[in-house]
């Protein structure tokens, strides 16, 4: 079992993947370790959501990420 | 009649809002609103298709939640909301929105708050293709502006 962390729109082209599996449990600081100093400062901007078992999570700093769960890195959205 | 849809093929917003037309029989206002890829030849590399790319756990869930949120505002009796996936190529419709109410008022207001959220509150990320390079769209900041107008903090000041 793992955690599954999903990249969409522009992260997914800074990531060069859809997805990654990574060893669970999973904390804030573990996310921003694991996927580098790029997409890590991404995170960091306050328009940067975190969803976590498809709950988009108000305080994404309070990440706890069990293994199975699937967590989404949700860059501002443009649709329309 | 509630009809809200992520669709992976095309969209046919005639057939939509002459289906909402149909099946409203009580309502006295149909609205409705279509939003296309841009055909701009005159620009130095045209569009040459868009790509909308969504979260499965997330975007239609929250298309649904905005559709009964704008139910309740605006006293909908129909509401139409269907948004399209995957690549599109100019002059494809891309989001139709149409919405039937007992009074006017109400259908274009809710097209108006349906098509604000769906702009900068729903998760859909796009991008579009000028030659052979892609490029992600950013939220403009009056996409912004527009859904704040909606906001319950504004409405009180």
């Amino acid at each position: 079992m793992s955690v599954r962390i999903v990249f969409l729109g522009p992260l997914r082209d800074l990531a060069g993947e859809d997805s990654r599996e990574l060893a669970g449990p999973l904390d804030w600081d573990g996310l921003l370790a694991a996927v580098g100093p790029q997409i890590a400062g991404r995170l960091q901007n306050e328009r940067v959501h975190i969803a976590c078992g498809g709950k988009v999570l108000s305080d994404k700093t309070l990440l706890t990420a069990q293994d199975g769960e699937e967590i989404a890195l949700l860059p501002p959205v443009s649709g329309g | 009649m509630r009809d809200i849809r992520l669709l992976r093929g095309a969209l046919d917003p005639a057939a939509a809002i002459a289906g909402l037309t149909d099946a409203t029989p009580s309502a006295g206002g149909i609205a409705s609103f279509v939003g296309k890829v841009r055909v701009d030849d005159e620009a130095q590399e045209p569009v040459a298709a868009l790509e909308l790319s969504h979260y499965e756990p997330l975007t239609l869930p929250g298309m649904t939640a905005l559709g009964e949120a704008a139910w309740a505002r605006f006293g909908l009796c129909g509401l139409v909301m269907l948004h399209r996936i995957g690549q599109l190529a100019p002059g494809d419709p891309i989001v139709c929105v149409a919405t039937a109410a007992r009074h006017r008022r109400g259908a274009i207001l809710a097209v108006d708050y349906c098509m604000d959220h769906l702009k900068s509150a729903a998760w859909f990320w796009k991008r579009e293709r000028r030659g052979d390079r892609w490029h992600w769209i950013e939220p403009r900041a009056q996409d912004h502006e527009d859904l704040d107008r909606w906001s319950e903090k504004k409405r009180l000041i």
